[in-house]
């Protein structure tokens, strides 16, 4: 690509920022965060440990709003349902191993994918968004409904999870929860960059950049769609599920419309349609919120809604899409 | 048969008060094209503004109403002219984003400004009590909610079928190249539909405060109900935004007294079939 001229935005956003050699690189950088986050917060590992559930949540939704552009405001139903079918695996089957706990967020996310999927996918546009907000609700409202499964409104208890590999036990500290979390985001991340290079997170940019002419080539839009909501579901369920473990209790938030919202926020304040965005931006603002909602949760509100404006009228490709954008023009001087 | 008949005048009240609010948000969006989340925002701003005037300050009701009408379009004048003019065109993405953020500061700024509790806007003696309609009665600030949502209703319609301006604006909504290239000015007829939608969501919020009660988290707490009603009655379309008021109003209403435990379930099972069935809304433009 020519410096003089620069390509459309469409071309310059699907266009992977970095080679497929800088992936073992970003690998690298979040596990050096990992250690420098476990040594620089030692008694906010809980903290960090629900920072990564909500990153997964964050990279969900990048996978089918960032990839495929699929605008929705109703991902914390998959979340939730990750989190539900963990914490109940555990609380009424006796399901208490860790990795199975995950197993079990991660196919509940999936089956919430797939029902969100077949609904969202029906509407176009405004219609879409309603939809998105309309299944997060009604998942709200049946998780209330349903007490006697998932403890209504008090929230879903009695999650205790056995030791990790029968060795390691859920600490206080969260020193467990906090190595599952960073071990869960490593892999994930790792399927995602190989998912994303591959023919099929491909076609998914395509579909967002032109799905009429994705059609004329003969992939089919709406399966494609849809089996990316259900990765999407497997990645938002491990993060729910993950959440479940650290907390050890579920509420009815984390199938709310308000953390959709939050998430959607975050993922563009990182950047959309690059996994590091998703990751930086939750980071971000969670670490922020942390740290200014302690003062009063109404300034951190007001910041947060300015923050959203600025972003959006002078840097729309967020944090992580700016910054490589400036690393690019620097790299071709 | 009493409860049939009070589950009827509430769901009548509570959707003409979705009405009036919604019925801008409608017009903007079948207009600009822009999804305004803040649209609520602004119905609360209107609710604060006519319980301090009326509160606070001691004016009269009416005048109350029409300074904090006023002052809302005045707030949202330069809102529209610096932020949302720059998304009009853009994806729906970015127009979430930004109007929720703007939602997110308005917020915020109340809290800060009239604090966390509950904002009450102490009605006339006339409107505060029963009213008899011979066979039964009911309370007084419902009929009234009605009586403007009705008002409202006719007053748009006189607008945009009948007058000078309505012309423009539907040349504009349909065409909006074609309509500037004859002489429209596009920029002033958005301006102008923008202040009348704000100013009918400040008089929906003063009007209906009985009903969703004025506190910060209003703006967030309502934005969803607004958006829905425009998605199911289909943007720009004042039949179908009456339409989807009183349906929704109806399923909400009915499911809250007969079902109260599943809460809005109903409700949202409802928005779903409807978007489905209507994908462009149950009276929306093909």
């Amino acid at each position: 690509m020519d410096a003089n001229h620069p390509a459309s935005l469409a071309e310059q956003v699907a266009r992977p920022p970095f080679s497929a050699s800088a992936d073992w690189i970003g690998l690298a950088a979040i596990l050096a965060a990992a250690i420098i986050g476990y040594l620089l917060f030692p008694n906010n590992l809980a903290l960090l440990t629900r920072v990564i559930g909500i990153v997964m949540l964050v990279l969900s939704i990048d996978l089918v709003t960032g990839f495929c552009g699929v605008a929705t405001l109703g991902h914390a139903a998959l979340f939730g349902a990750g989190a539900y079918a963990a914490g109940i695996a555990a609380a009424h089957f006796g399901i208490t191993d860790p990795i199975a706990m995950i197993a079990a967020g991660a196919a509940g996310g999936a089956v919430a994918g797939l029902i969100s999927g077949l609904v969202v996918l029906l509407g176009h546009g405004l219609g879409q968004l309603v939809l998105s907000i309309a299944i997060v609700n009604l998942f709200h409202e049946a998780a209330n409904k349903a007490a006697s499964w998932t403890g209504g409104s008090d929230g879903l208890t009695d999650i205790a999870p056995s030791p990790l590999f029968g060795v390691f036990a859920f600490d206080l500290w969260g020193r467990t929860a906090y190595g599952l979390g960073i071990a869960l985001l490593v892999i994930v991340f790792f399927l995602l960059q190989r998912l994303s290079r591959s023919p099929f997170g491909m076609l998914c940019r395509g579909i967002r950049q032109d799905p009429i002419r994705v059609a004329a080539m003969g992939a089919s839009v709406r399966k494609t769609l849809l089996k990316m909501y259900i990765i999407s579901g497997v990645v938002a369920g491990v993060g729910g599920g993950l959440n479940a473990i650290s907390t050890q209790v579920v509420g009815l938030d984390s199938l709310s419309f308000t953390l959709s919202a939050q998430a959607l926020v975050m993922l563009v304040l990182g950047g959309t349609g690059s996994l590091y965005g998703a990751i930086i931006g939750t980071f971000v603002v969670m670490l922020f919120e942390d740290f200014v909602s302690a003062a009063n949760p109404f300034h951190w509100l007001t910041i947060m809604g300015a923050l959203l404006v600025g972003v959006v009228l002078f840097a729309p490709r967020g944090i992580f899409g700016t910054a490589a954008q400036l690393f690019d023009q620097w790299r071709r001087r | 048969m009493q409860s049939v008949l009070s589950i009827a005048v509430d769901a009548l009240a509570y959707g003409m008060v979705l009405f009036v609010i919604s019925i801008g948000l409608s017009m903007t969006m079948g207009l600009m094209r822009v999804v305004n989340l803040a649209h609520g925002a602004f119905a609360m701003v209107g609710g604060y503004l006519a319980s301090y005037a009326v509160r606070d300050l001691g004016l009269g009701y009416v005048a109350g109403v029409v300074l904090a009408v006023a002052g809302t379009v005045v707030i949202a004048a330069p809102i529209e002219r610096l932020l949302y003019r720059r998304i009009y065109n853009k994806p729906e993405l970015i127009q979430v984003l930004m109007t929720i953020g703007i939602t997110f500061c308005v917020i915020g700024i109340a809290n800060y400004l009239f604090g966390p509790t509950l904002k009450t806007i102490p009605l006339p003696e006339m409107l505060s009590g029963p009213v008899d309609l011979g066979f039964r009665s009911i309370a007084a600030h419902k009929l009234f909610a009605i009586l403007c949502g009705l008002a409202v209703a006719a007053a748009l319609w006189y607008l945009v079928e009948r007058t000078p301006f309505g012309v423009k604006l539907r040349a504009s909504v349909d065409n909006a190249p074609m309509a500037a290239a004859l002489g429209v000015r596009t920029k002033s007829v958005y301006a102008a539909s923008f202040a009348i939608a704000v100013g009918l969501a400040a008089f929906g919020g003063i009007v209906g405060a009985e009903l969703l009660p004025i506190e910060p988290y209003y703006a967030l707490r309502y934005m969803v109900t607004f958006l829905v009603v425009v998605s199911v009655g289909g943007a720009g379309s004042i039949g179908g935004a009456l339409l989807a008021c009183l349906v929704l109003g109806a399923v909400d209403t009915t499911g809250r007294y007969l079902v109260p435990e599943y809460g809005e379930f109903f409700f949202y099972l409802a928005v779903i079939v409807i978007v489905c069935a209507f994908p462009r809304g149950l009276l929306g433009k093909a």
